[in-house]
């Protein structure tokens, strides 16, 4: 045999060798292939982000340096340039009452995933999940709104980490996050439903993660990401006046839901241990069922 | 040598995949391994519920009248209006509030055990219930129905796009149960209503987690599904396990 034909009987066992390798990989990535791309709408049948009260911590496991600064919070802050925006963190994708809008950018010579995008919804920024391997930036790299987010498939799972994120508010009305904060996000189908886990870890201000699940539903009809991301601009306050805020001992607001559900303080003000079972023995006999609810007390019927 | 190396190229790729998902072909014909010996995750252990989101319709009895964030129709509304605890237990209905519609949704823990092969065992602390998630094929309809309803379940195998086949989730739908609350206050779902539940593990700081989303349909009492999550951290033991009674005001 010569050398020529030897050389082409290899290119061609290489060829066929690289056709096997594409049959057995298509074999076991089309066991149960999960495709996250598309529209996701929000139901909203269960907690979104509550900024209707100034001092509403229920369910934030708040350490005591974070209950401090959310008493402390006023929100004329709104007013000041540096921290309109400040209410808009990555973690408003599930803490919002808004759908998903999920997209990918595929290698054309692979096929995989390089990333994908979970689009911007008003103040929120689009968060870039990126799948190429690439490594996170460097701990003294610049933190944004968004941050930045990596992601891996864990069998059925999609698995996304946002850190390099700016200072900002865990809650709307001032509960706080750190730059220290990172953010987990498992993503689990089940067909036309999408439930997303989202663990919050922040050094500073929690005394334990914070923990998210919410649930969307494949819509139909396509949800556009509504942008462009928050954009401070001014709002009438000279940039040397001071800081609205209010002394956390003093804040007045700080009754507000005791009063209107009957929510004992340590609940109102985000201890950990009032999300656990046994806490209910603490307060059985001293809650007060409120008077029976007359207005606002849930999305009227239409049939 | 050239044909020779082809075909047993494409005998590895017709192969291997099988291998992979069915070991024993060829041989006798083994029986199917049962669910819990191919179970692709570990439910069992004991669970308790982190209660942060619904706080005040979950931990507490939420007032006559509120059903936030329940999507029901004007004939639920007359029930929620209308709810009177004190007539539930004058009829021996304290556990309404606690069937399988609501059950994971309560400030409870879970103990998850194996009752046989193909039986999964949910026990639930708050109003001391049991759930039996079947895997074999259903039987007939519990007569007359429970609070629990009959639960088949089925696994989900995880694979991933790229990537190996690897974990899995569980599958649950129940039917045939007793006319319920959704709610503590009074909220209900009907003896129509189907349950479904999806079932998924995490590792978590420190631990694991358990993350079950809960679909509700009923048609009678629900203008849509309630889709509803919740989550559950892994305890070592079951030395917090607390069974307490049904109760229809607390």
């Amino acid at each position: 045999m010569g050398s020529h034909a030897m050389f082409s009987q290899m290119v061609t066992l290489r060829r066929s060798a690289l056709v096997v390798l594409a049959l057995v990989a298509s074999a076991s990535s089309a066991f149960a292939q999960f495709e996250i791309v598309g529209s996701w709408a929000a139901r909203n049948t269960e907690d979104i982000s509550r900024d209707s009260y100034p001092v509403d911590y229920v369910g934030l496991p708040l350490n005591d340096e974070g209950r401090t600064r959310a008493l402390a919070y006023n929100e004329s802050q709104l007013a000041m340039i540096e921290r309109q925006c400040e209410g808009w963190p990555q973690f408003y994708f599930v803490q919002g009452p808004f759908g998903l809008r999920i997209w990918s950018e595929d290698d054309p010579i692979k096929g995989s995933a390089i990333s994908y995008t979970i689009g911007g919804w008003e103040d929120r920024a689009p968060m870039v999940i990126w799948m190429d391997g690439r490594p996170e930036p460097s701990t003294y790299a610049e933190h944004t709104r968004g941050g930045f987010t990596t992601g891996k498939w864990e069998g059925n799972t999609l698995v996304a980490r946002t850190t390099h994120m700016k200072a900002g508010f865990l809650r709307k009305n001032g509960a706080p996050s750190s730059d220290q904060a990172t953010m987990t996000s498992r993503f689990f189908r089940h067909g036309d439903i999408m439930t997303v886990l989202v663990v919050i870890e922040d050094p500073i201000y929690l005394a334990e993660p914070h923990i998210i699940t919410k649930s969307f539903q494949l819509s139909a009809a396509p949800i556009s990401p509504v942008g462009p991301p928050c954009v401070s601009t001014f709002e009438g306050r000279p940039l040397d006046e001071s800081v609205p805020h209010f002394v956390p001992e003093k804040n007045p607001f700080v009754d507000e839901l005791t009063k209107k559900f009957g929510l004992p303080r340590d609940v109102v003000l985000g201890r950990r241990e009032t999300m656990y079972p046994e806490y209910r023995k603490t307060i059985k006999d001293t809650f007060v069922t409120q008077p029976a609810c007359t207005r606002n007390c849930g999305p009227v019927p239409n049939r | 040598m050239r044909r020779r190396s082809l075909i047993a190229l494409f005998a590895v790729a017709i192969a291997l995949p099988v291998a992979v998902h069915a070991q024993g072909r060829g041989g006798a014909a083994a029986p199917p391994p049962t669910a819990r010996a191919s179970a692709p995750i570990d439910l069992t252990g004991y669970w308790v519920a982190v209660v942060n989101e619904d706080w005040r319709y979950r931990m507490v009895t939420p007032a006559k009248g509120d059903y936030g964030g329940v999507p029901i129709t004007k004939e639920a509304l007359q029930i929620v209006n209308a709810w009177d605890p004190a007539a539930d237990e004058k009829a021996g209905e304290e556990c309404k509030s606690y069937g399988a519609a609501a059950v994971m949704r309560l400030p409870a823990r879970v103990h998850i055990t194996w009752q046989d092969d193909t039986t999964l065992k949910v026990d639930v602390d708050a109003g001391t219930q049991t759930r039996l998630f079947r895997f074999a094929p259903a039987a007939a309809p519990t007569v007359p129905p429970t609070w629990q309803g009959d639960s088949t379940a089925q696994w989900e195998r995880g694979g991933g796009r790229g990537g190996p086949p690897a974990g899995g989730s569980l599958t649950v739908l129940t039917k045939n149960m007793r006319a319920g609350y959704l709610r503590k206050n009074g909220v209900p779902y009907s003896a129509n209503a189907t349950v479904t539940e999806y079932f998924d593990l995490s590792p978590s700081p420190g631990g694991q987690m358990l993350v079950v989303t809960t679909v509700v349909d009923d048609p009678r009492y629900l203008l849509q599904p309630l889709i509803v999550s919740s989550h559950f951290k892994k305890e070592a033991d079951g030395s917090k396990w607390d069974p307490t009674p049904c109760s229809a005001r607390w």
